[in-house]
């Protein structure tokens, strides 16, 4: 994240709590503004294209950027924070003498416009001296004219924020008085009213909105403290996602309730309360290997960072390598059409189609149309996530549609779609999953995680974990994390619940880049069990 | 204009608070001139510049506060943030930990602004990035690199008097060379407050030589090693639990620092319940701030504008004391330890700090070692259990056995699950400290360092 955009929200003394927002602070009523409409974004959008083409570009998009934030947080019995923000402007991408050019202003004037094209095809002229290779983009048809908006029942912006401060004092006291000694609760909700336009005639407009309401709850007992985060998710909903609808939850026999499309957060603060006090009491693992049966809001993470990353094309081909890193899966294993990338039951697929998801959207930030493609078909590496510049490498000619910018002053690059594991055809719930293991451990809910550069071997804990004796779950247990390999681990999968257990986590702050940037990004899958997996006691004893 | 001088951002204020009708109002005005250059494939993929200037007014009625910031300075704009401002807190609920602003406080000067840096030109960052990439093309490696050069001032004024400015530099270059067959990889990070120190191809160099060095790396099996840990291997890890040491968390129960609790004796409730003064490291730890450190210099002051001051956190393995929040200070009536204004970090503001060594360099303790293992960085460090301070993470871009004095070849990388705790109390000899990532950390010999599994990623 950069560190500029920390400073305007914290140097005031507001408290102590940095957000990764950019933008200025403005009343909750500007939030609801509409903006500028379709046809005086068209036109600014074109004097973008049209100052750029006659610069020497030869391709050029202009987007056009309004993001809206609204982030209240509570400690307890207070409220810590209320932070409205918005940042507007737009951006210039060009390629000229073959090379990427970018430049962006929050001067929304024609002339300021065109001055900012020309200063992007003078940043790409400049630059294309260094350029080994030029720019190969895949061909993209004009899209006309488009609007869309994130499909949401209630916007969240139109909610009163007592009715918000509300809910998290209810949450926050729910899990006080149900065994917590602390918690943290947290409203996050995103709009992005973000217009494209390029020189392939394209000019879209979307509207999209994003939620997320973690919580963590701390309980200190009489040999220390325990902590338990909540199990709603991030989503690409409005405010109706948390109405808490009970059609929306999976039961666990004896365990945890699972949240699809609607969270009860009171009801998780409720658990949460009760969980800590049992944590507080629970039996320190024995190491070994067990059967894991992993709920989807754990398992989603160990997808987002063996799967997801792994698979974006650019750290494969090494535009990474200082920063996050390169890939196991590298071009080789991908040709060879025989990487085992898992069991052949396991099929991971990609995507910015799912409704509700946090990557949901109906074109990309480059004017490709988004839509679904498989990453492992039966087992085997088939695809990677590329986008119009990158998909010639692959041998491809049509971009995946996952380019991504975290605003207008940003240049767009591959970020990760949703990748998500198909469920099986199979309708198997969780309890039959559990109930085919012996000696296993199920684990809910993400923990910690740290996977190494290029993606082999990760370590992951989780919030909640049970012992499974025969097919039951017996007790709560602590101090559980697993160890393994990326390949060994997918190859280790041999039974995954069906489509009516399936629910989608996900990552609402995934960061990517230098300078860094955000995205947010969904992970679709059942209750899936792999086999004999090193599990350690994380348990020491110091000072 | 995204850098004021003291002079221009006073009077600035000053205006702003003429506005004012709360009954407080506290100011924050930061600016900023940043650039970068990123390279990938021993070729520039992006490059950039960016200016900002921000201004940010908090007015409060009574316990109630709200907050807006701007970024026109006319008249109108000022007035209407001012307006913004107090209407948000008429709207806002009472916060109960609400604290009056700050009077005016002497702060000492610190060095914290270099000319070169604040006149970097982008033909510059292009010069600094070449000569990166041509002595690795030279030896058949592939290079990939960032470099970012900030100049920033701050400047805070508040109803009360206070009135505190800083401006200040800094640069961060980082470079990750890799052989051609993917079989290698050697990183370096360099950062100062003035770039002219920064020489690129000086500390390509040494990523070229552990790049070379790393090819063809052995197993090793997973175990305690003793280990030398660069100072970029453990800086990470000792900033994690420096950040973990807050007075309030320790009071209530949540932090390694906390004081059990006992059956018959509840804690009390408004003093401090904390293991400040008690050793929990080896005699030779010593970590202090100290915002006028020649080489790591900061703001004297915090993000309220109170000032601080040289603060020894641990002392010869002592944690002296906490840092905490005037709140908190006040509840539990004990000095108010902020941390000096740094710019930032995720989710909370982090402690610049400065580690005490030895005057030995890497080299000198590589040659005093038997048996040991070399660590040129971790990556992915994560926490895995906040009471113990427990945390997992990688060694990454050159990680070679140690032997009679040696180095005798590179070995995977391995995965760790160690605790900073432990890791100073094992201490077998400490280097002479270097800055790294605007702290000041010496290279570590540490004996019996747990790693867990191996790594096959280079």
């Amino acid at each position: 994240m950069d560190r500029r955009q920390f400073v305007k929200l914290t140097g005031i003394g507001v408290g102590s709590l940095m957000l990764p927002i950019a933008g200025r602070m403005v009343s909750a009523e500007e939030l609801l503004d509409p903006g500028m409409d379709f046809d005086t974004k068209k036109r600014l959008g074109s004097i973008a294209l049209e100052a750029a083409t006659d610069a020497g570009a030869s391709y050029a998009d202009a987007r056009i950027g309004r993001y809206l934030n609204q982030f209240i947080t509570a400690q307890e019995t207070r409220i810590d924070n209320i932070v409205n923000t918005e940042s507007a402007g737009i951006g210039v991408r060009v390629i000229a003498d073959g090379t990427w050019g970018f430049a962006a202003t929050s001067d929304v004037t024609p002339e300021s416009i065109a001055a900012t094209a020309r200063k992007a095809v003078a940043v790409a002229k400049a630059n294309a001296k260094f350029q080994a290779n030029p720019v190969r983009l895949a061909p993209v048809k004009g899209a006309g004219d488009v609007q869309w908006r994130t499909p949401i029942k209630k916007n969240s912006f139109e909610v009163p924020i007592a009715e918000k401060v509300d809910l998290l004092m209810e949450v926050n006291n729910t899990a006080m008085e149900n065994g917590a000694s602390f918690i943290q609760s947290v409203l996050f909700q995103v709009n992005e009213k973000k217009f494209f336009a390029s020189t392939d005639g394209s000019f879209i407009d979307q509207d999209v909105h994003r939620l997320w309401a973690p919580f963590m709850a701390t309980a200190v007992g009489k040999d220390g403290f325990k902590t338990r985060t909540s199990l709603g998710n991030p989503v690409g909903m409005g405010y109706e996602y948390l109405d808490g609808d009970a059609a929306e939850q999976v039961r666990v026999s004896g365990a945890n309730i699972g949240y699809r499309w609607s969270y009860d957060m009171v009801g998780d603060a409720r658990d949460a309360g009760r969980q800590l006090q049992a944590k507080l009491k629970a039996r320190s693992v024995e190491p070994g290997k067990y059967d894991l049966v992993l709920d989807p809001h754990h398992l989603m993470l160990t997808i987002h960072e063996s799967v997801g990353h792994p698979l974006e094309l650019d750290r494969v081909l090494g535009y990474e390598a200082n920063y996050a890193g390169t890939s196991f899966a590298t071009l080789d294993k991908w040709r060879s059409g025989k990487f085992q990338y898992g069991a052949d039951i396991v099929n991971l697929f990609a995507d910015k189609t799912q409704k509700h998801s946090l990557g949901y959207v109906e074109y990309d930030d480059e004017g490709v149309k988004t839509r679904e493609w498989d990453l492992v078909k039966d087992g085997i590496l088939v695809n990677y996530q590329a986008i119009r510049d990158q998909v010639h490498v692959i041998d491809q000619d049509e971009s995946h549609g996952c380019c991504y910018s975290q605003s207008w002053a940003d240049v767009q690059f591959q970020r990760m779609p949703n990748v998500s594991l198909r469920p099986s055809e199979e309708d198997l719930s969780a309890d039959d999953i559990i109930a085919d293991v012996e000696n296993g451990i199920y684990i809910v809910g993400r923990g910690s995680f740290s996977i190494d550069q290029q993606r082999y071997n990760f370590q992951f804990g989780g919030q909640l974990f049970y012992e499974i004796k025969d097919g039951k779950i017996t007790e709560q247990i602590e101090d559980v994390a697993y160890q393994s390999n990326t390949q060994e681990f997918w190859n280790s999968c041999v039974a995954m619940a069906g489509a009516s257990d399936y629910r989608v986590g996900g990552s609402f702050f995934d960061g990517k880049g230098q300078p860094g940037q955000v995205s947010a990004v969904s992970h679709g899958c059942p209750t899936t069990r792999f086999n004999q997996v090193n599990v350690i006691n994380t348990a020491r004893k110091v000072g | 204009m995204a850098i004021m001088t003291e002079k221009q951002a006073k009077e600035l204020l000053a205006r702003v608070l003429e506005l004012s009708e709360a009954d407080e109002c506290e100011c924050n005005l930061a600016g900023s001139n940043e650039g970068n250059i990123r390279y990938a494939l021993n070729t520039v993929t992006t490059s950039g510049e960016v200016s900002d200037v921000t201004l940010a007014v908090q007015s409060s009625f009574g316990k109630r506060t709200g907050a807006t910031t701007v970024n026109e300075f006319d008249d109108d704009s000022l007035k209407r943030a001012v307006r913004r401002s107090e209407e948000l807190a008429r709207l806002a609920p009472e916060n109960p930990e609400w604290m009056p602003p700050l009077g005016p406080q002497e702060y000492k000067a610190t060095p914290t602004w270099s000319e070169a840096t604040a006149n970097v030109t982008p033909e510059q960052r292009a010069r600094i990035a070449d000569a990166s990439i041509s002595p690795s093309k030279k030896e058949d490696l592939v290079a990939a690199g960032f470099l970012d050069d900030t100049e920033a001032f701050i400047a805070i004024m508040n109803s009360k008097g206070l009135f505190a400015y800083n401006l200040r530099t800094e640069c961060n270059f980082v470079a990750t060379i890799r052989t051609a067959d993917g079989t290698g990889s050697g990183w370096v990070s360099r950062d100062y407050k003035d770039i002219s120190k920064l020489d690129s191809g000086a500390a390509t160099h040494v990523a070229i030589k552990k790049s070379l060095g790393s090819r063809d790396a052995r197993a090793m099996e997973p175990g305690r090693y003793t280990v030398i840990l660069e100072p970029a291997a453990s800086g990470t890890l000792l900033g994690n639990m420096l950040n973990s040491m807050d007075q309030r968390a320790a009071d209530e129960g949540r932090s390694f620092l906390s004081r059990k609790a006992q059956d018959d004796k509840p804690p009390p409730e408004d003093a401090p319940h904390n293991r400040a003064g008690e050793k929990f490291f080896d005699e030779r730890v010593t970590i202090y701030s100290d915002p006028a450190h020649p080489d790591v210099p900061t703001p004297a002051f915090a993000a309220d504008g109170h000032a601080v001051d040289r603060t020894v956190w641990i002392d010869k393995g002592v944690v002296k004391v906490l840092p905490n929040t005037r709140f908190w200070a006040d509840k539990t009536g004990v000095p108010y330890r902020p941390i000096a204004f740094t710019g930032g970090g995720f989710f909370g503001a982090s402690l610049p700090f400065i580690m005490e060594g030895g005057k030995r360099s890497l080299e000198e303790m590589i040659a005093d070692t038997r048996r040991g293992v070399l660590v040129t960085r971790t990556w992915y460090i994560r926490p895995v259990d906040p009471q113990t301070q427990l945390y997992t993470g990688l060694t990454r871009d050159g990680t070679f056995y140690i032997e009679d004095g040696e180095i005798k070849y590179p070995i995977k990388n391995f995965r760790f699950n160690e605790s900073p705790i432990v890791m100073l109390n094992n201490i077998e000899e400490l280097g002479k400290p270097v800055r790294i990532d605007g702290n000041m950390v010496p290279p570590m010999k540490i004996r019996d360092f747990t790693f867990s599994s191996l790594s096959d990623a280079v």
